[in-house]
C-alpha cells in the first residue's frame, strides 16, 4: 500500500528563488492493491506534481510518501532501485517517451540491463512475451519497431508492458490517454481496469471526469493544489457537495445529457452554503475561517466522502483528523 | 443554402508522395446552422476547415468547388481568397492562445487588422466594445498586451477578433481541446450565443471531442481517413447513427455515469488506413464487422432519409 501524508511541494519562483509558488497543499490518501484512484484537477491544480513525488522525481517540501509503511523519501541507490520495482509511471505523450533513434522495444531491454542483467536471454525473452500479451500487443506487431512505426496507444501499452515487467505494484498513469484517438483510448483504459483485477495499484491523473469516473473506485478532487473533496467515485459523483466539484461536474460535456439539464439534475448539496478558504468567490471574503489555516481541511460528510469546504455545516461535517 | 461544398479534394504534398487527406467532400451548411466537424487525428478534418480559409504551401488543391452565399470561393487562389478572409469567411485558430501579435497592445493590433481590410478602427469600435462586454471581458483588455491576459481570456478575445466583420461562416478548429473544462463550457457556449446575436451565420466546429459537438451543434459530419463517413442532425448521430465507424465511435466513448464495472466500453480494433496509399473501396472495411463482398467498391454518399446522409453499402433508406 501506498500512503501520501500531507505532503506539499512548494517551488521557488521569481529572481533568486524569492517568491513561493505551492503547488500541492496538505495532500493525503492511501492507494491499496487493486485500486485505481482517480486524481482530477485543471490545468495547475499540482495534479502532475503529485506523481511526481511519488515516482521521485522531484523532492517533497513536508510530509512523506510511504510504500508497505517504509518511508521513501530518503532512498538511495540499492535501496531506490529496488523502489522502482515497485513503482512505475507511464507518462502523457507517447511520442516523445521514446528516443525516437532506436527501435521501441529498447525500453524493454533497458529494464533487462538495469535489472535482470544475469537472467537467461530464453528466459527473458518468454518473460517480455508474456507481458506483451497481457496488454493484448501481438508480440511480431511491436517487437524490432521503431517508435514512428507504432501507433499511440501501441507505444502507451507498450510503456505499461515495461513497468509490468518489473514487480510492479503501483503504477502511475499520467493523463495516459489524453493523446490518443477516441477508438483505441477506451482499449487502453480497459487494459488498466484489467491490471487493477489483478492487484495492481493505480494512481490514475487525468482533467476529463468521464474518464476518472468510469473506471476508478476512489475520486480526489484537486484545486490549486489543495483537495477538495475525495471519497468513493460514485459518492463524489453522486453527491458532489464542494461548490467546486459540482460546477466541473456540471461542465463536462455528456453525451445524451444538455448542460442545463445536467445543472438541473444534480442533487441539492448535503450541507453548506458557500466556498471554500481558496474559492475565487468565498462568499466571507474578510472573515476568518472557523479553524486555522495549517488544520487539516477536509471534513466529512458521509462514509468515505470528504469535503474541503469551510462553510460546511458543522452538524454533518465531523472533521477528520 | 449559407455554403456548399461539391467534390472538394485537397492533397499534401510530401516526398514520398500525396497524401490524400480530403478525398472528395460533398455537404452543404444551412444559414444558422452550427455543424460540427468530427473524426479521429489525421482523417482530413482540419484539412478540410483550413482549405476553406487558406491553403498553406504543402497544400495541393486537387479539384471541387466551395460555393458561399452564391459567390464561389476561389479557394486555389491565394490573393483572390483575400477579399473573402475575416468579412465572409473568417476562422479561429487551433492555437487561439498563441494567435495573438505579442508585441502590440490588443487594441492597436485590432486597428492594425481592420485598417489592413481597409476600415477605420472607428468605425468598429462601438461594436468592439459591445463584444468585449457580450464575452465577459473588461473594455481594459484592449490596453493590455495578450501575455496578460489568462489562455481563456485570450481565446475569448481572438473569437470577438475573428467575428467582427460579422462572417457569413466562421470556422473554429478545436477550440476547446486545450481549454480545462470549466472554460470550455464557457466558450463553447459564447459560440453558441455568437450565431444566436447573428454575429456569424453559420459555423463548422472542428474537434474530436464529440460530446461537445452534443452539447452545441446542429448537426455532424463525421469523417474517416480522408472522406466522409456520416452526416445527420446531432441527435440522429449519436441516438441512431447508421454508419458502423459513428456507430462504434459513439459507442467507444465515456460518459460520466458510465462505470467500468458495470458497463464495458470497448473500442474500435485497428488502425485508419495509411492516406499515402489509400485502400480501394470503403475505407473503413478492414475494421469493419459488417464489412462484405461489395465494400471493394467505394460506397457512394448518399442521403437515406432527410439530412441524413451515410456512406455504407449495409445502408439502405428510402432514397437509396
Amino acid at each position: 500500500m501506498l500512503s501520501l501524508n500531507r505532503i506539499s511541494k512548494t517551488y521557488k519562483t521569481g529572481t533568486f528563488g524569492g517568491k513561493d509558488l505551492v503547488a500541492v497543499r496538505d495532500v493525503s490518501f492511501d492507494i491499496n492493491p487493486g485500486e485505481v484512484i482517480s486524481l482530477i484537477g485543471e490545468s495547475g491544480s499540482g495534479k502532475t506534481t503529485v506523481g511526481k513525488m511519488v515516482l521521485k522525481l522531484i523532492d517533497i517540501t513536508k510530509g512523506s510518501i510511504t510504500l508497505d509503511g517504509v518511508d521513501v523519501a530518503h532512498k538511495q541507490g540499492a535501496e531506490l532501485k529496488t523502489y522502482y520495482r515497485h513503482v512505475q509511471g507511464v507518462f502523457q505523450d507517447p511520442f516523445s517517451s521514446y528516443n525516437p533513434i532506436f527501435k521501441a522495444d529498447r525500453v524493454f531491454s533497458l529494464i533487462r540491463s538495469e535489472f535482470f542483467a544475469d537472467m537467461p536471454r530464453a528466459e527473458w525473452d518468454a518473460k517480455v512475451d508474456g507481458v506483451l500479451r497481457s496488454v493484448t500487443l501481438e508480440p511480431n506487431q511491436v517487437l524490432n519497431k521503431y517508435p514512428h512505426q507504432l501507433s499511440g496507444g501501441q507505444l502507451q501499452r507498450l510503456l505499461v508492458a515495461r513497468a509490468l515487467l518489473l514487480d510492479l505494484k503501483i503504477l502511475i498513469a499520467d493523463e495516459i490517454i489524453s493523446m490518443l484517438d477516441a477508438s483505441t483510448r477506451i482499449d487502453v483504459l480497459n487494459l488498466l481496469a484489467d491490471l487493477k483485477s489483478r492487484g495492481l495499484g493505480i494512481l490514475f491523473i487525468t482533467h476529463d471526469l468521464s474518464l476518472g469516473n468510469y473506471i476508478s473506485e476512489k475520486t480526489v478532487i484537486l484545486r490549486r493544489g489543495s483537495v477538495v473533496e475525495m471519497g468513493a467515485t460514485d459518492k463524489v459523483f453522486g453527491n458532489p457537495t464542494h461548490p467546486y466539484t459540482r460546477m466541473l461536474i456540471s461542465s463536462v460535456p455528456q453525451l445524451h445529457k444538455k448542460w442545463a439539464q445536467i445543472e438541473q439534475e444534480l442533487p441539492a448539496p448535503i450541507a453548506g452554503r458557500g466556498g471554500c478558504l481558496f474559492h475565487e468567490a468565498y462568499p466571507l471574503a474578510g472573515r476568518t475561517p472557523d479553524r486555522p489555516i495549517d488544520e487539516p481541511t477536509l471534513a466529512r460528510v458521509e462514509d468515505d466522502h470528504y469535503v474541503g469546504c469551510f462553510e460546511l455545516d458543522s452538524e454533518k461535517a465531523s472533521q477528520v483528523a | 443554402m449559407s455554403l456548399q461544398v461539391t467534390d472538394l479534394m485537397v492533397y499534401y504534398r510530401t516526398l514520398a508522395g500525396d497524401v490524400k487527406a480530403l478525398d472528395g467532400a460533398t455537404f452543404s451548411i444551412a444559414d444558422k446552422e452550427i455543424m460540427g466537424l468530427a473524426g479521429e487525428s489525421g482523417c482530413g478534418k482540419s484539412t478540410l476547415g483550413n482549405s476553406l480559409i487558406r491553403l498553406d504551401g504543402r497544400m495541393k488543391y486537387i479539384g471541387g468547388k466551395v460555393n458561399l452565399d452564391g459567390a464561389e470561393l476561389p479557394i486555389w487562389d491565394n490573393a483572390g481568397m483575400n477579399e473573402f478572409r475575416f468579412r465572409e469567411v473568417s476562422v479561429i485558430p487551433q492555437y487561439a492562445m498563441s494567435a495573438m501579435n505579442p508585441t502590440r497592445k490588443i487594441g492597436k493590433m485590432i486597428a492594425e487588422l481592420v485598417e489592413s481590410r481597409g476600415t477605420q478602427f472607428s468605425e468598429i469600435k462601438d461594436e468592439l466594445e459591445k463584444r468585449i462586454d457580450h464575452v465577459g471581458l473588461t473594455q481594459d483588455v484592449v490596453n493590455r498586451y495578450p501575455i496578460e491576459l489568462s489562455g481563456g481570456m485570450k481565446q475569448r478575445m481572438v473569437m470577438v477578433i475573428s467575428t467582427l466583420f460579422d462572417p457569413s461562416l466562421l470556422i473554429a478548429d478545436e477550440i476547446t481541446s486545450a481549454l480545462d473544462v470549466s472554460t470550455q463550457r464557457a466558450v463553447a457556449e459564447t459560440l453558441v450565443s455568437f450565431r444566436d446575436h447573428g454575429y456569424v451565420k453559420s459555423m463548422m466546429v472542428i474537434t474530436h471531442d464529440v460530446s461537445i459537438l452534443y452539447q452545441i451543434a446542429d448537426s455532424i459530419l463525421i469523417m474517416y481517413a480522408g472522406k466522409l463517413a456520416e452526416k445527420a442532425s446531432t441527435k440522429t448521430i449519436i441516438d441512431q447513427p447508421r454508419h458502423p465507424y459513428t456507430q462504434m465511435l459513439v459507442s467507444s466513448l465515456p460518459e460520466v455515469g458510465v462505470r467500468y464495472a458495470d458497463k464495458k466500453l470497448t473500442g474500435i480494433p485497428g488502425s485508419p488506413p495509411s492516406l499515402l496509399v489509400p485502400p480501394t473501396g470503403c475505407r473503413f472495411r478492414a475494421r469493419c464487422p459488417l464489412a462484405f463482398a461489395k465494400c471493394v467498391e467505394e460506397p457512394p454518399f448518399v442521403e437515406i432519409e432527410k439530412d441524413h446522409s451515410v456512406a455504407c453499402w449495409k445502408v439502405t433508406g428510402p432514397n437509396a
